[in-house]
Formats: structure tokens, C-alpha cells, sequence
């Protein structure tokens, strides 16, 4: 498939491959959503109590944002853009009610331990942001690998802050207890120390990108 | 794309049609799953809290302005133990809703947590499989267990630094209990209140 951003006339395959492998790479590391863009924060802190439940909250963001993109970059074309923006979130609304739906009716056990951080996502900036920032303008296939690329950041992101708030609130790692529940400080599980986390490995996350 | 307003009601029209359609369908063929999971998750919830039992009678009441249902258990034509699902709106995050299962001579044989909304690590505690509320109930006779936390003079070790959300869950076992008195024909709707009170007289004599 062309690709609207390759400028080159006829890049060899590998050339594409390696672009391709270089629009997921960005989402992770130079345009991470959660450490670099700085979006959808309300989830990120929000979810984040658990190193589980930030790897779920990053899954299922992940799925929407590439079926959302996806969906955009076929009508961006028919689009008028005084409604652009409308459009974007019926669209969005949509794939995030059904996959509520879905996940009640197939996969209630997960559903139980997310079921109120899913229809948060219609409202997260990350999933507009992507749409108005990249999949109105690029091609499907693009536009889905964008979507995998800040999906994977954004699951990464989340999972990391919460590993580590678990680990320092409650003494336990993706539910498994560490045996020292008892010595640690329970306000990392708590809102303060959501953004203490988020802040301390922002600092540290743009440290080692400088470098 | 240049905006008309002919082409903006057309296009906005459009795809509401079809994502309207399209979560139309996805519910059509959700709903029966949907539905298929609740029953399950409640009879999932039953076979925790009960003993072994072939069927059930299902009755809701409503007490305080919360749903109490109340799920008879029978095995052979002989009841076998009652499931009462209560809740408390009285949490630290919101409602607190539980089962509690009674067997015939009112001895609570477990309690399981439905849903809570308690801050995470300190009320959200009483989920776990062994916790001081629910060790504080699990196989002891209701009858004798005082159901207030020790800090109002009960019975019920609370869980540390959530003692609103230990309130809430002492005070849910509570109403489960009155609905149990009920059901087991212990005594009639009229005395529930009555016999709630001398309850917690009795109870005032063994606080150490």
C-alpha cells in the first residue's frame, strides 16, 4: 500500500518495511501519549492503582484507538470539516460501546475488574488527538500502525506507573504480594501518589530520551 | 473537505445512521450473552456463600431504600440454607453490596463481597479471602455476633484505617440477617425492628 508519508518516489521494500517499523516505534518512545505528549492523563492516574489494571485500561484503549483510526482515514475524505470533530466522536462512541458490549457479553470476568474505566475511553484525548492528528491525514494502513504504535506506549506507559504504585502502595506486583504489604506506604495507591510516580518517571523517561 | 451545510447534514446524518445500526446490531446479539452472564455470575456468587443445593427460590424486598433479595436454597424438597444478597450505601466510595449464606440454624457460612467502590488497599481490603470482617462473622451463629464495628462497641474487628467502609460492611451483614430472620420464619416482618433492638442489648453485656 502507498503510504501518504513517504515522500520518496519508490522506496525499496526494505525502506517501507523499516518506515513502517518506524511509525509504531515512535508511539512508544518519542511520541509516547503518557510521558512525552502528555494526554489522556484523568485514565493514566485513574487506572493506574494496579500494574493489572493499567496493562487493561492500555489494552483496551489500544483496541479502539487502531479500529477508531482506521475508521477515520476511510471517511476522512467525506468528511466536511466544520463537523469534522463531531464525526470523529460518533465514530469513537461507537467501536468503545461496542467493545463494552462485547466484553459484558464474552468476557464478563474482565469486564467486572474493568467495566467502569471502559466507557472512559470515548472521552480520552488520546484517542481524538490520534484521529485529528494523524489519521485524518495518512492512509489506513498507516493510520493503524500509528494506532498500534500509541497503543503500545500508551499499555507500556500505564502498566510501568502501575507496577510501580503497586509495588510501593500495596506491596505486591500485577496482584502477586511480595510479603511486605505491611512496611509500605499506602499513599502511592492513592491520588498524591499517582502523580509523584507519573512525575518521577516523566523525569526520568526524558532523561535517557535526551541522551 | 469545503462545508455546506447541505453536505454536513448529510455526512454527520450518515454516519450516526450507521453507527447507530451498527451498536443496534452488536446489541441484538450481545443481549442474550449479557443476560446468560448476569444469571451466571449470580449463581457463581451463590455457590460461594452456600452448601451444595438443587435449586433456588429467588424473593427482592426492599428495606431503607436498598434492594434485599433473598435466595432460598433447597436440596431434595428440604431447605438447605438462604443466600442473602444486601448492600449499604454507606461506604467510603459509594455502595457497598455483599452475600451473605445462612444455613438452617442461622450460622453465617460465608460472606462474599458483590461490589464495592472502596479506596484501593485500605476498604477494598474486605474482598480478600481472609480479612478481619469477614473473620469476624465466617461460621459463627448470627444471633451472637454484635454488628457494629468494635469502635461503636460491637463485635466486628474492623479493617484498619477504613473503619467507614468496615460500618458499611458490618451494617449490610446486618440487613442480610433481618432478611434472613424473615425467610427462616423466625419472625414476621412486623417484629424485625423489635427484635434488632434486643439484639443489641444483649450484645451490650460481652463487649470486653
Amino acid at each position: 500500500m502507498e503510504s501518504n508519508v513517504t515522500t520518496q518516489a519508490q522506496p525499496s521494500k526494505m525502506e517501507a518495511l523499516r518506515q513502517k517499523w518506524a511509525l509504531i516505534w515512535k508511539g512508544i518512545i518519542k511520541e509516547n501519549p503518557t510521558f512525552v505528549l502528555v494526554l489522556g492523563m484523568c485514565p493514566t492516574l485513574g487506572t493506574t492503582t494496579s500494574a493489572t489494571n493499567g496493562f487493561g485500561m492500555g489494552v483496551a484503549t489500544m483496541a479502539v484507538l487502531i479500529m477508531s483510526n482506521m475508521a477515520i482515514s476511510l471517511i476522512k475524505n467525506v468528511v466536511p470539516d466544520k463537523v469534522r470533530i463531531p464525526a470523529f466522536i460518533v465514530v469513537i462512541a461507537s467501536f468503545v460501546t461496542v467493545i463494552d458490549m462485547l466484553m459484558q457479553a464474552y468476557v464478563p470476568s474482565l469486564y467486572a475488574a474493568l467495566g467502569v474505566f471502559i466507557p472512559l475511553i470515548v472521552v480520552n484525548c488520546i484517542i481524538l488527538g490520534r484521529a485529528e492528528a494523524f489519521a485524518s491525514k495518512n492512509g489506513v494502513l498507516d493510520s493503524a500502525l500509528d494506532g498500534l504504535g500509541i497503543g503500545l506506549g500508551f499499555t507500556l506507559s500505564l502498566t510501568t506507573i502501575g507496577a510501580v504504585r503497586e509495588v510501593l502502595g500495596s506491596g505486591a506486583i500485577f496482584g502477586l504480594s511480595l510479603g511486605i504489604a505491611d512496611y509500605m506506604p499506602l499513599v502511592f495507591v492513592l491520588a498524591p501518589g499517582g502523580f509523584l510516580v507519573l512525575g518521577f518517571l516523566m523525569v526520568l523517561f526524558n532523561k535517557f530520551l535526551k541522551k | 473537505m469545503e462545508s455546506s451545510l447541505k453536505n454536513m447534514v448529510v455526512v454527520l446524518g450518515t454516519i450516526t445512521l450507521i453507527s447507530s445500526a451498527a451498536v443496534g446490531v452488536v446489541n441484538m446479539i450481545t443481549a442474550e450473552p449479557i443476560a446468560a452472564a448476569k444469571v451466571q455470575a449470580v449463581n457463581d456468587a451463590l455457590s460461594l456463600v452456600l452448601p451444595p443445593y438443587e435449586s433456588v427460590v429467588s424473593q427482592s424486598d426492599e428495606s431503607d431504600g436498598v434492594t434485599v433479595t433473598t435466595h432460598t436454597a433447597s436440596q431434595g424438597g428440604e431447605v438447605v440454607g438462604y443466600a442473602v444478597e444486601s448492600a449499604s450505601k454507606n461506604g467510603f466510595g459509594g455502595a457497598v453490596r455483599l452475600m451473605v449464606g445462612f444455613d438452617k440454624q442461622g450460622r453465617i457460612l460465608n460472606i462474599n463481597v458483590l461490589e464495592q467502590k472502596e479506596t484501593p488497599g485500605l476498604g477494598t481490603k474486605m474482598c480478600d479471602a481472609e480479612n478481619p470482617l469477614l473473620a469476624s462473622f465466617k461460621d459463627k451463629l448470627a444471633a451472637e455476633v454484635k454488628m457494629s464495628v468494635r469502635k461503636d462497641g460491637g463485635d466486628v474487628d474492623a479493617l484498619t484505617a477504613a473503619t467507614i467502609s468496615s460500618r458499611a460492611y458490618a451494617e449490610a451483614v446486618a440487613r442480610a440477617y433481618e432478611a434472613y430472620k424473615v425467610a427462616a420464619g423466625l419472625q414476621s416482618e412486623a417484629n424485625a425492628v423489635s427484635g434488632a433492638t434486643q439484639q443489641t442489648e444483649e450484645g451490650g453485656y460481652d463487649g470486653e
